[in-house]
């Protein structure tokens, strides 16, 4: 029995470990609780977003600040995005959001670049400016469009 | 104690037990014999409630085991013991464990009485001392006492036992064969024992069964036996190679099977 | 000649259905098995004790095998995605790469492929064992339901053990994938937790999880029932061992698409 009593315990440590270890994962990893859950929402409407999806970054001067939430169609022609940005980032009512590339070909993420408003974005609010992915392969048909003129 | 009534088992398309019916009586040894593929094995696990039978009943004290309940069952259990052919000892377990297993699982006693009924039960067998040794250092006819002990712990009133003697040099299978006698008088317990071994059969059993091709061909006391008329009996309890039970099992002619003869199913 | 190419395809399609209908059987006879073992949990007595004691055996037994494997893997997967990343210059996405792969697919499919091969095959050769020499019989003999007794706690131990060896898997994975791919390779350290960070989401972690059970779960069937169900010889036992294995295996790696897919 005295065995038995050892085993119990060691058998108690091996899965408060693992309960530990998940805990820590999800928390760390998985932002439970972090950027993806908190913060207030704010849309943005853009004529092409290029492939920025659920999870995307949002930065500002290059540091993340948010999350995409949520990416569809609005009235069969543009698309309506959704941030979640962090509780404490103020961002203009004149803040431009640009959908980006990082690297040459690295994933889209949405900058989002702060204007000289003194008004601050409230959540639910809509940024009004927005540009576009920039396509590669339109500028280089463009490039070769012109170049044949 | 145990009645059965026109017991039949099949293992697919051959049948092991042809509609037995027997009876075997309180405190009591009785023994059954046969050959191997005798259907003696097959008898036994389904008086001890291991395997079902296709079709018949084993009344064990009013209740039919063909058709009990498992919970029903298991209350029945209490009242049995199975000494199996090799022991069947928890190898995870040491001796005092092992005999002690049904009295920890079953019941609520006191360590203390428990260790007293341990000790009690390894005396009967001889054993008393070997308590922390484990299955695997034992030979095996102590393994095989240990299993009797272990199979007596509950205090039971039938004990079944499946070759006692089967696998032991000579002196242990007389010392197996001698404590079976012995604590069946003793303990007014009864026992079935499933043996080939025709010399301790005959040596403990209070009444003989004999089988053969799954249907009982003798059965009396062992004088009796001794004296039965039967053939297949006198070569049985002799043990001559040939003679009414034939030394060859083949189902062809032999000179058809030489010659190749068309129309003999062969197995490729 | 026709007629002997066309009994051939016969016999062959004959074999080929007979197998199929085996193993359904098989199958079935399994899934009944396990669901009656499983059945006796919340029935008394309750086997408590006896699934701590295969979660130790089981479970801590295979922890040492996890953790080598673990950091293996996160090491070479840090060593091939550079290699590989290096080409694009994109040698910050290291971190999210290998945390990615080791918590979606390897972690949960080689953790489960170590723990069928500690584990499972000595699941399958010692219940085998106790059939051989009886004690299973021996057990209902002494009124103990040998699927309580002795499947139960198997199954349940294995469905329990491999999520938190998952875990440590995973998390083993991670710290040694770092230490080669920052200490030794030179990748910016802040870019490589940066990356995995933000690129590993908590879906990504339910995945693995999930799959761990699951695994788990179909290696203590199968590796049970194997054993349960073993011809009561030597060679039976060894035969069913060998089978346990490749069947556990085999069937860790189609759950593996099914769930990814289900994931996805």
């Amino acid at each position: 029995m005295q065995s038995y009593r050892k085993i119990e315990i060691v058998v108690g440590l091996f899965v408060l470990l693992g309960i530990i270890g998940m805990g820590w994962m999800a928390a760390k990893l998985g932002q439970v609780g972090g950027l993806a859950d908190e913060g207030y929402p704010v849309t943005a409407t853009f004529s092409d977003v290029g492939g920025v999806r659920d999870g995307s970054d949002v930065m500002v001067a290059g540091v993340v600040v948010g999350r995409v939430s949520n990416v569809r169609l609005k009235g069969n022609e543009h698309a309506l995005v959704t941030m979640t940005i962090q509780p404490g980032v103020q961002l203009t009512t004149d803040v431009i959001a640009s959908v980006r590339t990082k690297g040459i070909i690295g994933e889209r993420y949405i900058r989002l670049t702060q204007g000289a408003d003194t008004e601050i974005l409230e959540s639910g609010d809509e940024i009004e400016e927005t540009e576009s992915a920039l396509n590669i392969e339109d500028l280089v048909s463009k490039y070769i469009f012109n170049s044949s003129e | 104690m145990i009645r059965v009534e026109k017991l039949s088992r099949t293992f697919g398309e051959v049948a092991a037990l042809n509609a037995v019916d027997l009876q075997v009586r309180k405190h009591q040894t009785t023994v059954i014999m046969g050959g191997s593929g005798s259907g003696k094995t097959t008898l036994l696990r389904m008086l001890a409630a291991l395997d079902k039978p296709s079709s018949g009943h084993v009344w064990f004290d009013g209740h039919d085991l063909a058709s009990i309940r498992r919970k029903e069952l298991y209350e029945l259990r209490a009242r049995m013991g199975m000494v199996f052919q090799y022991s069947a000892l928890l190898n995870s377990l040491n001796v005092y464990d092992n005999v002690a297993f049904t009295l920890h699982e079953h019941t609520q006693l006191d360590e203390s009485i428990i260790r007293t009924m341990v000790t009690m039960k390894l005396e009967q067998v001889g054993l008393r001392g070997f308590e922390s040794f484990m299955p695997s250092e034992l030979s095996g006819g102590m393994a095989k006492r240990v299993a009797f002990a272990r199979a007596l712990a509950m205090d039971p009133e039938i004990v079944f036992f499946d070759e006692p003697t089967s696998g032991l040099d000579p002196i242990s299978a007389g010392v197996i064969a001698t404590l079976i006698k012995d604590l069946t008088q003793k303990t007014h317990m009864t026992s079935v024992v499933v043996t080939h071994d025709v010399h301790a059969g005959l040596q403990i059993a209070d009444y003989i069964i004999l089988l053969w091709q799954g249907d009982i061909i003798a059965e009396g006391t062992p004088d009796e036996i001794r004296q039965h008329a039967d053939e297949r009996v006198q070569q049985f309890l002799e043990g001559r190679p040939d003679g009414p039970i034939p030394f060859s099992r083949s189902k062809t002619a032999y000179i058809d099977d030489l010659l190749h003869k068309p129309g003999v199913v062969r197995i490729l | 000649m026709m007629s002997v190419s066309f009994d051939a395809v016969i016999r062959l399609l004959g074999s080929l259905g007979r197998f199929a209908l085996t193993s359904l059987d098989r199958m079935g006879d399994a899934t009944t098995l396990s669901l009656s073992s499983l059945a006796l949990l919340f029935r008394r007595p309750w086997q408590g004790q006896h699934i701590v004691l295969q979660l130790y055996a089981l479970g801590v037994g295979s922890f040492i095998i996890i953790a080598i494997t673990g950091a293996f893997t996160g090491m070479v997967l840090a060593l091939q995605g550079y290699y590989t990343l290096a080409k694009f210059g994109s040698e910050s996405l290291l971190g999210a790469g290998v945390a990615l792969s080791i918590i979606r697919e390897l972690g949960p499919v080689l953790g489960a492929l170590m723990l069928i091969g500690r584990a499972g095959s000595s699941i399958t050769a010692e219940i085998g064992i106790m059939r051989v020499t009886e004690q299973v019989d021996a057990l209902e003999m002494m009124a103990i339901n040998p699927r309580a007794r002795v499947l139960l706690p198997r199954i349940i131990a294995t469905t329990i053990a491999l999520p938190i060896l998952v875990t440590m898997f995973d998390i083993i994975g991670l710290a040694s994938g770092y230490v080669i791919g920052v200490e030794l390779l030179g990748v910016n350290g802040g870019a490589y937790i940066g990356e995995m960070i933000s690129k590993v989401m908590l879906q990504d972690l339910y995945a693995g999880w999930v799959k761990a059970v699951g695994f788990g779960f179909i290696i203590g069937v199968i590796c049970t029932y194997m054993g349960y169900r073993a011809e009561p010889t030597t060679e039976g036992v060894a035969a069913a061992t060998t089978k346990a294995v490749v069947a556990a295996s085999v069937g860790v790696l189609i759950m593996n698409y099914v769930l990814t897919s289900f994931f996805l």
